[in-house]
């Protein structure tokens, strides 16, 4: 027979695991956008996400929406889900935790072809051909795509719209994919996607920071990156600042074996 | 079906019902036919000429006070309610939003009772969600022998008996997963049903695409862009001016092979003339790419075309804007009217310009008679005559480097997708459009499938004179605003005008309006159950009396803001139009109740 003190401990810790399977950690993901994330868990977003519920003693549930116009609106905002767990920090949509990472625009291309370039005033960006990806219309581009073009360098320039073919595995890999089969000489990408793409690519990539870009601001090619939640939910910020803190060295290695290329994070 | 008599219409413009009755089946009636029985309302715009004018008189500027609410119908759907009902031989055709349980679901109403004939649901794919970003609207139905056609969000086009709303076919035009989606109501012309795309920002190609009626196959299909041969752009195509000829200019007027994602989509409306078999619609902006990265006149972006309603073969194309700065599609409705011009009777196709301009174009060739500005326009400085040429405000150029002010119209333009509408008895053109201008500068950070940048912040804010909104009456003739009235919003709901002098209009405030047509004095107006966004329209039930009905639902652009004054949290998000209306829900939520509207003589009770 069972002792009655246990007993409760057992009912105690049904009720904590019940409990546990009744809130989980509701993340707003895209389901087709490795190496964030997918609908399989595959990416390191989803990764990232399952560490941080286990620290909360949580699992994760997902609300899945393609990361466009209207993520946020249609998924936080509307109180799907809890947290988005890749934003820019300084995204007016969300109130965003601390940084765990930062990143930068890098130029890709392949070992074998040799084109070491790196500054965006490197004269043979007029001869190369350039693959960016386009997001929208004017004031709705990838940094890279604007600097470009303040140059007069767009006849060699090829566009891969981010959004792709849905259908598709990962969309906005097509443009480091251009790369390997050599339909552009040169891709100009955001670097969690070029880095993570290369790491997996039949041929060797070449990834490198893009520099020189100060005389194109107000754009920026270097972005902190960190969680976002809804604004005004402090409780959650709060805590995910703390796992962010007490984690970081582990958030790294994930990001690391996910082949993103990092910087130190701006200190806020 | 209600037996249908036959009648005439005299000069004046006003209905004579020799209500003879007569087993008359709509179904077998051509669509002009049913178009001129004042009784129907059997295409989105009323008629092949996009008049939105009913010759119905039962409704006066004399009685209209005493209008009141016959019966309504919630179409279960909380978005934004852009779509006209049809209304032929008694029975009503609705379609709702993108939105709830049974997305863009038709119903089919007897228009005198509101009785439920029957529903199609249609079954959007579910991967569809979250696909498509933003506009999740329907404006609305087409008719023709017996069938309705229906566009849904995800591309297809679908065709239903309109007796039994059995589906007859589904034909898929587009693909969810490449951005594209539709929006637009359909046209039925001569044993087709024509239909194009939205999602220009997503870097979709704009298409108009001719479906069959009977089979649901695609016929012809002409892209906005690219060669001639994917335009439709050959021998007997006779632009009128010389900067729009030449070989493969779809191709040449864009740097390398940046057409290839060049936008030009067609989401708008579509008229016909059957006297020259021509079609008219206009396209979108040119996108995604910035106007840095597109030297050239991108044609055929923010063009109206004139096709051939049984090839697609273009037969003349007007660019309004050349190489677009503002992202002002040319999408806006082309009605064709017979003007004096210069002393001389001209046929001419009137397009309110999103640039602020009202174009007058001789619609056999594309000429332009006149363009004047009929709100502020700051971006341009008017449009050349000779060359057909608008001269762009190159000073007000948005870039990223420095902040550009003022800007009029702002991106929306004067106008957008809300149709005007023509009486042919007071001459004047019924516009209902917005009043607003822009400042562009650099400043939010934004993000999309996992790439972060700078973007733009475009603050919209009332035009001047500090409102946002006007309904404004304009004589093409006289190329002048004969009266105006301005209200506090953006006025986004279409326009509708009778022979009983009366016209009609809602508000983004929940107001539905009726006003003289001679002087827009105020007549009559009613508190709604949501703001307004939809269009307009009259018909006569088969119990001979007159009814006027739009749907109530505040949506589309505007439906997706929220309120700075409450919530000084929240900012404008890049080309998201927020901060014009900040305030839009002090006064309304959303909303989907079709509202039917009669004098009341005829409401006693009847025998069910």
């Amino acid at each position: 027979m069972m002792r009655p003190s246990s007993f409760f401990v057992a009912i105690l810790l049904g009720l904590w695991i019940t409990r546990a399977q009744a809130e989980p950690l509701r993340v707003c993901a895209d389901p087709n956008n490795l190496p964030f994330s997918d609908g399989k868990g595959n990416g390191f977003e989803n990764r990232l996400a399952e560490l941080v519920a286990a620290e909360m003693g949580k699992s994760v549930s997902y609300t899945w929406w393609a990361q466009r116009r209207g993520f946020i609106r249609n998924t936080l905002s509307a109180g799907q889900c809890d947290v988005v767990m890749g934003v820019p920090a300084q995204y007016e949509l969300v109130a965003a935790t601390l940084p765990y990472y930062r990143s930068s625009y890098v130029f890709v291309s392949r070992q074998d072809r040799h084109i070491d370039v790196a500054s965006l005033k490197d004269p043979r960006l007029h001869q190369l051909r350039i693959g960016v990806h386009l997001l929208g219309d004017d004031g709705m581009n990838a940094p890279p795509a604007h600097a470009l073009g303040e140059q007069g360098i767009v006849g060699n320039v090829i566009g891969y719209p981010i959004y792709g073919d849905y259908r598709e595995a990962t969309p906005p890999a097509r443009l480091i994919e251009a790369v390997e089969s050599g339909d552009v000489e040169l891709a100009a990408a955001w670097g969690p996607l070029a880095g993570y793409v290369a790491l997996h690519a039949p041929v060797a990539l070449r990834v490198v920071p893009i520099t020189d870009t100060q005389d194109f601001a107000p754009l920026q090619f270097s972005f902190d990156i960190a969680m976002g939640v809804r604004k005004g939910d402090d409780a959650l910020r709060r805590q995910l600042d703390d796992i962010i803190l007490r984690r970081r060295a582990d958030i790294d290695a994930l990001l690391a074996d996910y082949g993103v290329p990092r910087a130190p994070v701006n200190a806020r | 079906m209600s037996p249908f008599a036959s009648c005439s219409i005299s000069r004046a413009g006003v209905a004579l019902f020799a209500c003879i009755s007569c087993a008359g089946d709509a179904s077998a009636q051509s669509l002009s036919a049913l178009a001129s029985d004042a009784r129907n309302w059997p295409i989105a715009a009323r008629d092949y000429a996009a008049t939105r004018f009913s010759a119905l008189d039962q409704i006066n500027a004399g009685n209209v006070a005493r209008l009141k609410l016959a019966w309504s119908f919630s179409v279960g759907a909380n978005r934004g309610q852009e779509a006209a009902p049809l209304v032929i031989g008694g029975v009503m055709y609705v379609v709702g939003p993108y939105d709830g349980p049974h997305p863009n679901q038709v119903f089919a109403l007897d228009a005198a009772t509101g009785d439920l004939k029957w529903s199609y649901a249609p079954k959007p794919e579910p991967a569809a969600k979250g696909v498509a970003c933003c506009d999740v609207v329907s404006r609305g139905l087409a008719y023709d022998n017996g069938r309705i056609f229906l566009n849904t969000l995800d591309d297809h086009m679908v065709a239903l008996d309109a007796k039994s709303g059995q589906e007859l076919w589904v034909t898929k035009l587009g693909d969810i997963n490449l951005g594209e989606t539709i929006t637009m109501a359909p046209l039925a012309v001569k044993g087709k049903v024509f239909a194009g795309n939205s999602g220009g920002e997503m870097g979709v190609r704009g298409w108009l695409t001719a479906v069959d009626q009977n089979s649901g196959h695609i016929v012809w299909r002409a892209y906005s862009t690219g060669p001639d041969s994917e335009t439709l752009i050959g021998a007997d195509f006779q632009p009128r001016y010389d900067w729009m000829k030449g070989k493969d200019l779809g191709v040449k007027s864009w740097p390398a092979d940046h057409w290839r994602t060049g936008g030009g989509t067609v989401w708008g409306w579509l008229s016909y003339d059957p006297e020259t078999n021509f079609i008219f619609y206009g396209t979108g902006n040119p996108g995604p790419w910035n106007s840095n990265q597109r030297a050239g006149d991108n044609l055929w972006t923010s063009t109206v075309f004139a096709r051939d309603a049984d090839t697609g073969a273009a037969k003349w194309a007007y660019q309004m804007s050349p190489h677009d700065l503002w992202d002002h599609d040319e999408v806006n409705e082309n009605v064709l009217l017979d003007l004096d011009v210069g002393g001389a009777s001209r046929k001419v196709l009137v397009h309110p310009g999103r640039n602020g301009y009202m174009y007058v174009l001789d619609r056999a060739t594309g000429e332009v008679l006149s363009a004047d500005a009929y709100d502020t326009v700051t971006a341009y400085k008017g449009v050349d005559l000779q060359s057909g040429r608008i001269r762009p405000n190159e000073a007000l150029t948005p870039v990223l480097d420095r902040t550009v002010e003022n800007i009029c119209p702002a991106p929306p333009g004067a106008k957008d997708w809300q149709p005007m509408a023509w009486s042919p008895r007071t001459r004047l053109l019924y516009v209902p459009h917005q009043h607003l201008c822009a400042n562009f500068s650099a400043s939010d950070v934004s993000y999309i499938a996992g790439t972060p940048f700078v973007g733009a912040t475009v603050d919209m804010y009332a035009g001047p004179g500090g409102y946002r909104g006007e309904f404004l009456a304009w004589d093409p003739v006289k190329r002048a605003k004969a009266w105006a009235v301005t209200e506090k919003l953006p006025v986004w709901s279409g326009a509708l005008v009778t022979a009983g002098d009366v016209v009609f209009y809602g508000t983004m405030d929940r107001l539905f309006k009726a006003l003289d047509a001679k002087t827009g004095q105020l007549l009559w107006q009613i508190r709604a159950p949501s703001g307004f966004v939809g269009q307009p329209v009259t018909y006569m039930g088969g119990d001979g009396v007159q009814y006027i009905a739009i749907l109530s639902g505040v949506g589309g652009w505007p439906g997706v803001i929220a309120n700075a004054e409450i919530d000084p949290r929240v900012r404008n998000s890049a080309l998201g139009f927020v901060g014009a209306v900040q305030d839009l829900p002090l006064y309304t939520a959303a909303g989907s109740t079709l509202l039917v509207f009669s004098l009341g003589d005829a409401s006693a009770p009847r025998q069910q």
